[in-house]
């Protein structure tokens, strides 16, 4: 009973941890598929975890607290579009551009306003998001499996948990079903093409940019108004780079993504378990070592991952009409 | 879009005017950012200049900092003459300083000039090794440098303080570093030299590490212009294709100018362990590497430019130091997103004025030509 | 009586520094099939795509019908009935016929009813022009022609009235530009106006009913096509008399100096692309390679000049093994036994355009003396050395610091030739010489090509444009599906044969 316990726990904070990757790899597939390189998800990640817990302190409300945060990434994304796409710069230079810019800012900003080393106050349980008790979770406990499954797993997660697995299938919908989503796979495709539909091509990529902080804003939220109850200095902790490589892993396709963002999910929230515990034949695993787990492992997929033809074929480019 | 007739742009408007516009407004922008955060600029810029320019120890601190971001600003440049954005110079830095602290420790029976070489060499090929994965995986599998030198940061930042905590810890000491190296082989410090001419100094982290940057600097600058190993390396940067077609191997190329990279980078611990704190401290790159990118970008990914530009971020963090104690509401912080800002301006939104200012400069020149 | 479709009056355009048309006035008559004509970079493709909407003119004034039109994007010439098909195909490759053809005239939010009856109206609009197209392949698996096919449909499906032809035949096979043609008749029958674009005389005269000149960004003359003919047309295009045809003295051949037995070649998909080709090339002659794109040159030229891995089969160059599947030499090893290679793609491959004109003068041979010395590049002979070849081959300008992005397409191909040139290669291996090269180089660039090969070297020529392997080589190999499908001498050959050749039917 205990080992079933452990599994379900183990579950069910893989669900938790994967949900930023989740946000984070759909707002990708938007930017990218558009012709957009994003390196720049983990800056928009830290800069919504900032602007969520500041709103939320002030406004006294999580969601007002969201919307904030949403704003702020539309517009890091729009940045990112006009030095990109209008201005044709190097979109890998505007996207690490973005990230330091916004680690000093966050923690600048933090440290002006409150004075701690780049901490914001703690929220209290109306400032903040907290987790959601699925109907019937109490009385279903009892019931094996069903009970494990439906009660310690799927309930009891903070609202974003849902909202992250609901937007996969959103995603596939929008990107495969839709006109907006043909459109948005050709502009990364061949831009000429669209161009020659009468589409116009900068507009398409700054809705995908849009729409990619509108999600990205969800992911910082959850660090910073969820799982925590307030913004640390450099929270994202490379969750940004994580997605990135998820995405790239589940070649550009939001299911396959979604399977990537599970297994780093998984791998954290193993190193987190394995912290401290004796290993048989092994023995106990240094805590720093065992930390650094997530991040080899998004250098073993990448380098796994076989094949560039699969990227978006115009990605980096930025489109010049006239010769 | 404006275009402009390139051959006729002097060299001077597009390598000198274009990037100082492009300092101002950032600077201008940063100026914003102080103000939001409830401090004055102009009272800020007064404490800048002060602070790294007012006194001899300011100076020679100014003069530290930018032998640091000489070392990760060449270290930048190298890798993207081949269009690689080696990111990771904060994680090769890291491990440089245990090359120099392994190098150093373990060969101190041998005369000291001698140990310095063989420490500078070993902060060069760890460097080095530590940035030849993502090389190799980029060249081999394709997977982009951002994110595995990126990885590497954390993997390194993990890695050092295992060691410092576990492994190599100075016992009698409780905090995360090594014992100090044996006095006699700290390198030479600006205060020794200054005492020579009768001046005498407090403390001051500045030494002899400086002129090695300037050999760096003119190490890249023949390696890249003057060399084949450059040429092939610039070829490959901008043109691939090209590159196998002439049969230059882009394979070779791409790890070559990495491991470059990373044992430039790996020579900023040369300046912090040998000259500064004489042991491996806990997180001693201290985002060195990551200002490097601003530097390179600002310099145009030149030596020439590099100096200037290391020379500003030193005036920059010496001064931030002097602005973040006496005004509260100021970390350091506030300087890496001016680093932002000027990346920005300088690198991605480099284009915003360009074709402007190079058609103001045209047509003037045109003007006179007729006159 | 007739009426004007498309009339445009004082039309000017200007990329930065270069005006590309000038004061240009054009009428189109509706129901005609009017031509084009100029040479390369007279200004055609940047005057149609004004009409297309794809460029907006720096002044003038567009009429369609007789009405004052705006065209702010191609949305307002589609909306106004204008089609264009390009000469690059504006199609997505790993989307299907049907995604292409709907791609911003979707007409619904969400796919369903609307999709439905897309399907519907393209296949009576492929069955009235008997277009023959299957709606769910993918484009990337159809040949060079249904792609074409694909993209008049797309224009018929938006509502066309006026249809414009970019070189419309440059990549096609005499009988399929036979086909091409017997569709655009049809089109014009049912009342559609074709404009088509061309540099080739022949096609001025077979199809067209009205024909206007351009010559360098002007528009020279226009004409009913059954009042002038060949001769005239040609030098108002070029603006004096030119010599159709090309000086060659008869061919004295030598030893076989090239040799490629059974030689197989994958691309990077690890598709076979290159099946089991024997070549001979001896000193003396030119042997030119016709086929349509596509068919396995790209690979085979890769193979031979040493940038792509031989599958199976033996490459020998003066007798000697040079490459296997085991032991092979690289690009540079090459160049040093005497073989040099002007690739068919100058921007992709043959040039690095963000270097200085010296560092392409020296490209592929910056590891010989006296350019690099103890791999130290001595800057002083590289500079008088790129003066020297940049004078002999008359680039313009000769400025060796210039970066070379700033010379023209014919100057950049120029710069190519010079130094593939001037080491004296025992083999040459030429892709495309002359796309994208106005006439007065091509000529240039042709008769180096023979003084080559009077000198003694052995060419293959590689080209799409059939005119030119027919004018140059003395021997002529077809390629089909990466075979070689037929080898005839030049003298007893005809354009109609090689076609038949180049689309695999016999």
């Amino acid at each position: 009973m205990e080992f079933l316990s452990d599994i379900a726990s183990l579950i069910n904070s893989t669900l938790r941890i994967s949900t930023p990757l989740v946000f984070a790899a759909m707002a990708g597939i938007f930017a990218e598929r558009s012709g957009v390189i994003d390196f720049s998800l983990e800056g928009k990640m830290l800069m919504a975890a900032f602007v969520a817990a500041v709103g939320s302190y002030f406004l006294g409300n999580p969601w007002l607290g969201l919307l904030l945060a949403i704003i702020a990434c539309v517009s890091l994304s729009m940045l990112h579009g006009f030095a990109s796409v209008t201005y044709k710069g190097d979109q890998v230079v505007s996207c690490v551009a973005i990230n330091i810019l916004i680690i000093g800012l966050t923690t600048a900003l933090a440290a002006a306003w409150f004075g701690q080393a780049g901490l914001t106050p703690t929220l209290n349980e109306d400032q903040r998001f907290l987790e959601v008790t699925l109907p019937f979770a109490d009385s279903l406990r009892d019931i094996p499996i069903v009970g494990i499954i439906y009660s310690d797993i799927l309930s009891g997660h903070y609202v974003f948990v849902y909202l992250a697995y609901l937007t996969v299938p959103l995603v596939f919908w929008v990107v495969f079903k839709t006109s907006f989503g043909l459109r948005l796979r050709a502009v990364g495709e061949n831009p000429s093409a669209v161009d020659t539909a009468g589409i116009n091509v900068f507009s398409m990529r700054y809705k995908a940019l849009a729409i990619n902080g509108v999600l990205i804003a969800f992911a910082g939220a959850h660090l910073s108004t969820a799982v925590n109850a307030n913004f640390f200095r450099e929270m994202s902790a490379g969750r940004g780079y994580l997605a990135l490589a998820a995405m790239i892993f589940g070649k550009w396709h939001p299911k396959t993504a979604l399977i990537a963002c599970l297994l780093f999910g998984f791998t954290d929230a193993l190193q987190i378990r394995l912290q401290g515990v004796e290993l048989p034949a092994i023995g106990e695993i240094p805590v720093q070592l065992i930390q650094a787990l997530p991040y080899v492992l998004t250098v073993v997929l990448l380098a796994g991952f076989v094949g560039k033809a699969i990227a978006p074929n115009a990605i980096g480019q930025p489109y010049i009409k006239e010769r | 879009m404006a275009t402009v007739d390139k051959s006729k742009v002097p060299w001077w408007v597009s390598n000198l005017i274009v990037p100082l516009v492009n300092l101002t407004l950032a600077l201008f922008v940063s100026g914003i950012f102080i103000f939001i955060a409830g401090e004055n600029p102009y009272e800020a810029v007064r404490l800048i200049i002060y602070g790294s320019f007012g006194y001899i120890e300011g100076f020679a601190y100014t003069l530290y900092y930018t032998t640091n971001f000489i070392f990760t600003g060449l270290a930048f440049a190298v890798a993207f003459h081949c269009r690689l954005f080696n990111i990771g110079g904060e994680g090769q830095a890291y491990i440089g300083g245990l090359g120099v602290f392994l190098v150093a420790i373990n060969f101190s029976f041998l005369p000291v000039p001698i140990v310095w070489l063989l420490s500078i060499a070993g902060a060069f090929a760890f460097g080095a090794a530590w940035a030849f994965i993502p090389a190799y995986l980029q060249a081999t599998r394709g997977s982009h440098v951002v994110i595995t030198t990126i990885m590497f940061n954390f993997i390194a930042a993990s890695l050092m303080v295992f060691l410092l905590v576990d492994v190599i810890r100075d016992t009698a000491q409780m905090g995360p570093h090594t014992v100090a190296l044996p006095k006699e082989q700290w390198l030479p410090n600006f205060k020794d030299f200054a005492a020579l001419f009768g001046i005498k100094i407090r403390y001051s982290p500045l030494n002899i590490s400086f002129l090695l940057a300037i050999a760096a600097s003119v190490f890249v600058w023949f390696l890249v212009w003057k060399t084949r190993w450059g040429y092939e390396m610039r070829a490959v940067g901008h043109n691939t294709q090209a590159a196998i077609y002439a049969g230059i191997s882009p394979y070779k190329n791409i790890i070559i100018a990495m491991c470059i990279s990373g044992g430039l980078a790996g020579l900023l611990a040369v300046n912090e362990v040998l000259g500064v704190h004489h042991k491996i401290v806990a997180g001693f790159p201290a985002g060195y590497g990551f200002t490097g990118i601003a530097v390179a970008l600002m310099g145009r990914n030149h030596p020439i430019g590099i100096f200037p530009a290391a020379f500003l971020f030193g005036i920059l963090y010496q001064g931030g130091s002097e602005v973040t104690f006496d005004m509260p509401n100021i970390t350091r912080y506030m300087f890496v997103a001016v680093q932002g800002v000027i990346i920005l301006f300088s690198g991605a939104l480099e284009n915003l004025f360009r074709p402007q200012i190079e058609n103001f400069f045209v047509n003037r020149l045109n003007l006179k030509a007729k006159a | 009586m007739v009426s004007p479709i498309l009339e445009l009056t004082n039309i000017n355009k200007s990329f930065g520094h270069v005006h590309a048309n000038k004061n240009i006035n054009l009428t189109i008559n509706k129901g005609t099939i009017h031509g084009i004509i100029g040479e390369n970079g007279a200004g055609k493709s940047t005057l149609m795509s004004i009409v297309f909407g794809l460029y907006q003119a720096n002044s003038g004034i567009i009429k369609i019908n007789g009405k004052e039109i705006n065209l702010r994007s191609p949305k307002d010439s589609i909306i106004n009935g204008i089609g264009m098909v390009h000469q690059h195909f504006m199609l997505v490759e790993n989307f299907t016929v049907l995604e292409n053809i709907i791609l911003g005239f979707e007409g619904e939010l969400v796919f369903g009813k609307n999709l439905e009856k897309a399907k519907k109206d393209l296949k009576n609009l492929c069955d009235t022009y008997k277009l023959n197209i299957d709606l769910n392949s993918t484009i990337s698996d159809l040949s060079v022609g249904f792609r074409q096919r694909v993209e008049i449909l797309k224009s018929l499906y938006r509502g066309a009235e006026i249809l414009i032809l970019d070189e419309p035949t440059g990549v096609l096979t005499p009988q399929e530009v036979d086909e091409l043609f017997k569709i655009l008749r049809s089109l014009n029958e049912e009342g559609k106006t074709i404009v088509l674009i061309t540099h080739k005389l022949i096609e001025i005269m077979d199809l067209t009913s009205e024909v206007s000149v351009m010559r360098q960004g002007e528009m020279v003359g226009h004409t009913k096509t059954e009042d002038t003919n060949k001769e005239q047309l040609a030098e108002m295009m070029v603006g004096r008399t030119v010599l159709l045809r090309l000086d060659k003295s008869e061919v004295k051949t030598g030893d076989v100096i090239f040799k490629v037995e059974n030689l197989s070649v994958k691309d990077d998909l690890d598709v076979t692309r290159v099946k089991n080709v024997n070549l001979e090339i001896r000193s003396g002659e030119i042997l030119g390679l016709a086929g349509v794109t596509g068919n396995g040159q790209t690979e085979l030229l890769e193979a031979l000049s040493g940038i792509r891995k031989v599958e199976s089969g033996e490459i020998y160059l003066d007798g000697k093994k040079v490459s296997d599947r085991q032991n092979f030499l690289d690009p540079r090893e090459l160049k040093e036994k005497g073989l040099a290679h002007v690739p068919e793609d100058r921007q992709r491959m043959g040039l690095v355009t963000d270097f200085k004109a010296y560092e392409n003068l020296i490209f592929g041979y910056h590891d010989q003396q006296p350019f690099s010395k103890s791999s130290i590049l001595n800057h002083r002979d590289i500079i008088s050395h790129s003066k020297k070849i940049m004078e002999e081959y008359d680039v313009r300008p000769q400025s060796p610091n210039l970066v070379t992005s700033n010379f023209s397409g014919g100057n950049q191909q120029k710069i190519i030739l010079s130094r593939e040139l001037n080491e004296k290669p025992k083999v040459l291996l030429v892709g495309q010489p002359t796309r994208g090269v106005d006439i007065g180089a091509i000529e240039f660039i042709h008769q180096r090509l023979i003084d080559m090969r009077d000198r003694g070297a052995a060419i293959l020529l590689v080209s799409v444009e059939l005119d030119e392997v027919l004018s140059l080589s003395d021997r002529i190999v077809v390629m089909f599906d990466g075979k070689v499908v037929g080898e005839k001498e030049n003298k007893n050959v005809t354009d109609r044969e090689l076609g038949l050749l180049m689309a695999g039917v016999i």
